[in-house]
């Protein structure tokens, strides 16, 4: 079940964050970002769903994409602290999306070589996908922290609240290192270098500072999540739950 | 925060051989915002290939108010459509 297991945590990663991003919808600060942000969650609930539908057919229990995404409770979801983290403000909305798509871009690039044929197919949809998050996010990120005082203030205060989480990415859990192993999934900590070599640049530039981190953050793999994620999932799987079955 | 953007107009070329046609507007702090907007508001359906972004203070337009001296003239000039002109049999298919 180790598969299973991998494949479910990139699930997780992508219904989660997506998810969060799909709060915006309705809220946006302009008419622009209202139809950018929708479209950045739309990408990551498509790779979700065919990560899903994978693991329920690695799984072989007869559990279908909705059962896993809808109903599991808060333990047995698997994502990355960092992709649960409320949207905060604007700002930490783009830098949680910098912080993701730029750890997933060389991920799914060096996952186009995988063994697993879902995973290759999955990958080359995804790796342009991020490849665009990275620009967007990035070019807020930029103007947000070259920007005003304001902005800026908000911009590193967001730096603050977040980079604790990053280190999380680069963790392998039991079940993704025998993924690993076997050639189906990259080794997380290879993207180390990339990741590094992105922030670093959009940070040059937005005049932020990274901060040196006493205490990273983890155990979303494990199962253990800030109280955040129980009320993203009270009101993501309130459909599902009030209704079975329900389809649209 | 639209107050501090300036508005852009934005041109999506359909399919490659075919021009850039104008097809809206936006709001966008500089031109890099722009064309992401622009990619994100206006090319949702796989409606283009390659998109161009243009101050839409930068673009002069003609007056309304003289649509009737500006227009108006050309449209006794049938001669300038090919349709005014008989083609001789000879000519054959064109």
């Amino acid at each position: 079940m180790a598969l299973f297991d991998a494949v479910l945590e990139l699930a997780d990663d992508h219904l989660i964050l997506g998810h969060r991003v799909s709060e915006w919808c309705g809220h946006a600060p302009m008419l622009e970002e209202d139809l950018a942000m929708p479209n950045m969650a739309l990408d990551m609930i498509g790779t979700a769903r065919t990560l899903y539908e994978h693991a329920a057919r690695l799984e072989g229990k007869g559990r279908s994409e909705d059962d896993l995404a809808y109903l599991r409770v808060e333990r047995e979801y698997r994502n990355l602290l960092l992709c649960e983290r409320p949207n905060g403000d604007f700002a930490q909305t783009m830098l949680r999306q910098l912080y993701f798509a730029a750890f997933m871009e060389p991920y799914w690039k060096a996952a186009l070589e995988s063994s697993d044929e879902v995973i290759r197919g999955v990958a080359g949809k995804a790796v342009k996908e991020m490849a665009y998050h990275i620009r967007h996010a990035g070019e807020w990120v930029i103007r947000l922290g070259d920007g005003t005082s304001e902005s800026a203030a908000k911009m590193q205060a967001a730096v603050q609240e977040l980079h604790r989480y990053t280190d999380e990415l680069f963790e392998e859990s039991p079940a993704s290192a025998e993924a690993v192993e076997k050639g189906i999934l990259p080794a997380r900590a290879d993207m180390r270098g990339e990741w590094q070599r992105v922030i670093d640049m959009v940070f040059r530039e937005a005049l932020l500072e990274q901060p040196e981190i006493g205490f990273p953050q983890t155990g979303g793999r494990g199962g253990l999540h800030g109280e955040c994620l129980g009320h993203l999932l009270a009101e993501m799987q309130y459909l599902q739950r009030a209704y079975p079955g329900a389809q649209w | 925060m639209v107050e501090a953007t300036s508005l852009w107009e934005v041109f999506i070329r359909p399919r490659n051989g075919l021009s850039h046609k104008h097809v809206g507007s936006l709001h966008a702090a500089d031109e890099v915002l722009a064309l992401q907007a622009a990619r994100d508001v206006y090319t949702r359906r796989g409606e283009g290939v390659s998109i161009w972004v243009v101050p839409s203070a930068a673009i002069t337009a003609s007056d309304p108010d003289q649509a009737d001296e500006n227009f108006d003239p050309t449209a006794e000039k049938i001669y300038r459509h090919p349709t005014f002109y008989d083609i001789p049999d000879d000519v054959g298919h064109m």
